[in-house]
């Protein structure tokens, strides 16, 4: 239960009468209110600066340091407050925390301050509310990496007993781990270079000599450029396929971006090679070369900033694509209005729509060449409105793209968008995890911790009860009650998920064995309502118990209900018989008082090895460890120092 | 050639009045002219609707609570919504909290119909106050009454099978589905059979208050239930 709505819970218990005229068994009895309920002011001396609060305000959180009993420890008798030798600035959000219910992480403070005073309070730091935990997580981010990179400097990072795809792996990713690594990334970059250029030279006119016209160098030195295409082509195949030996997921590595630049970059060498001194094909042949500028991509791996870019542009498709929509919509627009307005003149350049489409686009982003201009008048005028709209248009979304490519180059940004969604998965988990300790599970918890009572209660073991009691607030207790109102209500009880499973199992695989016959009698005089709950499994005290494996085929095979008698006398001399009891006791039970429950037993047919029987294993932090069980053997022993006799239900 | 000359004109004059029109807006975006009376623009809207309460003497007067608890219901209710109105949305997420493994919500809205007395959508101070004073501090047959009030949906007087089952399905909701025995489909409407054959004493189909209280206080068990919570604050 969020404890921030403590304050509504006799709302909620009130409300709970619209539940009575439908219910059809008795409810459970209300816990009292003992204490008698003042609320009084707390002072909280934090380094000199004086806090109050009240004190039902600080109880809301019981598992903190602040609303459990572990203040006390700090109390100081004589000033009749308590006193913390704490940060008082970082106090403020803490208390802030019990008053409203969210916490929230204060810019000017420093991360590790704050996470420690947030240990020491005994606050999770998921809790922080959205509004500050972008921030919270960013700097704790940063504050990691930093420690990260410290540690990096100053370790060796090889790690032994790399295979040697790893190590060949790891000198791609990062050149700067060995100097062959290194080497080879110069060298590939070198030769990224080369290619490109005699790419760009090919082209270019070289002198003419006086037999021939300009030519171009590529048609001139043929042979020359082909050798080093040839050269190029052959490193970038093998630095490929090297890589396409050492990725740690082949399949991975060739669906990444950067090998399908690699892929496409020396593609069109290899389809030149087949389909030369082919006429028809060959105008192909020289389209295709145009994908050979895809090299100057490879560069990517070698330059972090071109990296960011790309991703900049990822990133931005949002805006990128809104720019592209609207100025797609004013050109329309334009250019329809541009055609029908120099439709009247003549000689004019704007034929059709799609020819005023150029004069749109070269008006709207200010380039004006002048091939295209308006004669009349009218042109005129809704010419200068697209060149006063295109100005407009395009400055829009430019400095969105502009600030996240700042951003994101400054953070340096490694994590994408789905790690940040993993992560805010486990941080709703680990929260969820932490309160709903506090509530369902609770619950169930404290419904196992009654049945324990009732035992102890019936063999008067009064140190036992009271350690039990322990750390069970008011609020809690109350918040149980109600609970068990709703149980009670629809005749239905709660249990967890593990335990729904094997419900669900149970009744699918029809494998559930029927309860064994000396206590199938006892469903007799008890009410429908009750004989439900007759049925309970309760395995949860052995949930906790390392032997999970037989408990889960344990719950499979015979269980079967058992009400605890009212034994008078004491367990561990006549238990066995006590068991046995004859069912006229039970009705006697189910008067006393709705707080008896029920809990599952798997009696052993064979009844012979064992002295004693009756009582519960309780939960082991609360009790010395039990001695291991066998998985199939009906375990039954006792301890011979405490009255309690435990049973370990299988 | 006149059409030509239509055309162009025809042009002309739009492209003019375009103009104009463009540039009356944007004196008018300036602010330096204004068109209608009531263009000031009201940007102080209401902020979101804050209520105070009557004061406590009043309150102690309507209620049974005496001036101690009155304040210690009042902080709370504060707490939780500082503008002194609960809204239904805020009210299903707080009765939510309770009830961590099941859907509370339905049982929300019609306990939200049920104090919200004066049907505004939003359940003030008071109303959180008299509901309240009602289901601890009143007589049996108050808080009969109002849980048949909380029962019959659409305020008829009549308490029908459809209104029944719907409050029924709503308490189960509130279980989840982790439950023993596993809830079935059917079992809502056992339930609401159930109610109606010890309620219906007429067996008519509806379930008037007469019945409702008669056969409740003919109960001994949902006479003690309903003592149950006299305590709570």
């Amino acid at each position: 239960m969020a404890a921030g709505v403590a304050a509504w819970l006799p709302f909620a218990r009130a409300a709970a009468i619209g539940w009575m005229p439908v219910a059809n068994c008795p409810m459970p009895i209300a816990p009292r209110d003992h204490r008698k309920r003042h609320d009084e002011l707390i002072i909280l001396n934090v380094s000199g600066r004086r806090f109050q609060t009240w004190r039902t305000t600080l109880d809301r959180y019981p598992d903190t340091l602040l609303g459990s009993s572990e203040k006390q420890f700090f109390y100081d008798e004589e000033t009749k407050e308590y006193f913390f030798d704490r940060d008082p600035d970082s106090f403020r959000s803490i208390l802030n925390f019990y008053r409203t219910g969210k916490l929230h992480y204060p810019r000017y403070e420093c991360i590790s301050a704050y996470d420690e005073e947030l240990t020491f309070f005994g606050i999770i730091p998921e809790i922080i509310g959205d509004c500050c935990y972008e921030e919270y997580k960013d700097r704790k981010r940063e504050n990691a990496e930093r420690l990260q990179d410290d540690q990096d400097d100053n370790k060796d990072c090889k790690l032994p007993n790399m295979t040697y795809r790893e190590t060949m792996w790891r000198a791609f990713e990062n050149p700067h781990t060995s100097t062959m690594a290194l080497v080879f990334y110069y060298v590939t970059g070198f030769f990224i270079a080369i290619s490109v250029l005699t790419n760009v030279i090919e082209t270019v006119p070289c002198g003419a000599t006086p037999s021939q016209k300009d030519m171009p160098c590529g048609e001139r030195y043929t042979i020359a450029f082909f050798c080093m295409d040839t050269a190029c082509v052959l490193i970038f195949t093998v630095e490929y396929l090297m890589r396409l030996f050492a990725a740690p997921s082949r399949y991975q590595f060739m669906r990444s971006v950067m090998s399908i630049i690699d892929v496409v970059a020396i593609f069109p060498y290899y389809i030149g090679l087949v389909m030369t001194d082919n006429e028809d094909v060959s105008g192909a042949f020289v389209t295709l070369r145009v994908f050979r500028v895809f090299r100057i991509f490879k560069f990517s791996r070698h330059s972090q900033g071109l990296r960011i870019l790309g991703y900049t542009l990822k990133s931005c498709a949002s805006e990128l694509g809104f720019l592209l929509f609207s100025l797609t919509m004013a050109i329309i627009i334009f250019a329809t209005v541009m055609f029908y307005a120099e439709k009247g003149s003549s000689s004019t350049k704007f034929t059709s729509i799609p020819a005023s489409f150029w004069y749109t686009i070269v008006t709207m982003t200010t380039l004006g060449y002048g091939d295209m201009v308006p004669k009349t008048i009218a042109g005129k005028i809704f010419g200068s409105i697209c060149s006063l709209s295109g100005v407009l248009v395009i400055a829009l979304p430019v400095p969105v793209i502009v600030s996240n490519f700042s951003r994101i180059y400054h953070q340096n940004q490694r994590a994408d968008k789905r790690r940040a969604q993993k992560v805010q998965k486990a941080r709703l988990a680990r929260i969820r995890i932490a309160q709903t300790g506090s509530s369902c599970t609770g619950f169930l918890q404290s419904k196992r911790n009654d049945l324990l009572n009732e035992l102890l209660e019936l063999t008067g073991s009064e140190e036992e009860e009271q350690q039990l009691n322990k750390g069970m607030s008011l609020l809690e207790s109350q918040h149980h009650h109600l609970l068990h109102c709703l149980e009670k209500t629809t005749a239905h009880e709660f249990v967890d998920e593990q335990l729904y499973e094997q419900n669900c199992l149970e009744t699918t695989i029809q494998s559930y064995t029927s309860h064994s016959p000396s206590f199938s009698s006892q469903d007799g005089p008890i009410g429908t309502c009750c004989t439900r709950r007759g049925k309970m499994n309760s395995p949860l005290p052995n949930s906790s118990l390392p032997l999970q494996p037989s408990h889960q085929q344990g719950s499979l095979q015979e269980l079967s209900a058992l009400h605890i008698q009212c034994g008078d006398k004491l367990p561990h001399t006549t238990s066995r018989s006590s068991l046995n009891m004859k069912t006229d006791d039970v009705g006697l039970i189910n008067c006393k008082g709705s707080q008896i429950t029920t809990a599952i037993i798997s009696i052993p047919t064979a009844p012979s090895d064992t002295t004693d029987g009756g009582g519960l294993h309780g939960p082991p932090q609360r009790r010395p460890p039990p001695p291991p069980t066998g998985p199939q053997a009906p375990s039954i022993n006792t301890t011979a120092s405490s009255n309690v006799i435990k049973v370990s239900a299988l | 050639m006149l059409n030509m000359v239509w055309e162009t004109e025809g042009l002309q004059t739009v492209g003019i009045v375009v103009l104009v029109c463009a540039s009356l807006k944007l004196l008018h975006l300036l602010g330096l002219i204004n068109f209608s009376e009531d263009s000031v623009e009201d940007e102080l809207e209401l902020s979101a609707v804050r209520h105070r309460p009557e004061g406590l003497e009043q309150l102690e007067a309507l209620t049974r609570f005496n001036r101690k608890e009155l304040q210690i219901l009042y902080r709370g209710f504060k707490n939780e919504c500082p503008s002194g109105v609960v809204n239904e949305d805020t009210f299903k997420d707080i009765y939510s909290q309770f009830f961590p493994q099941g859907d509370a919500s339905t049982y929300a809205h019609f306990l939200f119909n049920a104090f919200d007395t004066d049907k505004d959508g939003s359940v003030s101070f008071e109303d959180f106050v008299m509901g309240l004073s009602i289901l601890l501090r009143g007589s049996v047959q108050e808080k009969l009454n109002w849980a048949f009030n909380l029962y019959d949906i659409n305020k008829d007087g009549y308490i029908t099978k459809e209104e029944m089952l719907d409050i029924m399905k709503a308490i189960y909701d509130m279980m989840g589905k982790c439950t023993y025995p596993l809830l079935k489909d059917d079992t809502p409407r056992q339930h609401v059979e159930i109610f109606f054959q010890k309620m219906d004493k007429n067996k008519d189909g509806v379930v008037t208050i007469d019945e409702f209280i008669d056969c409740c206080q003919n109960d001994e068990n949902i006479m003690r239930s309903m003592q149950l919570f006299d305590n709570v604050i």
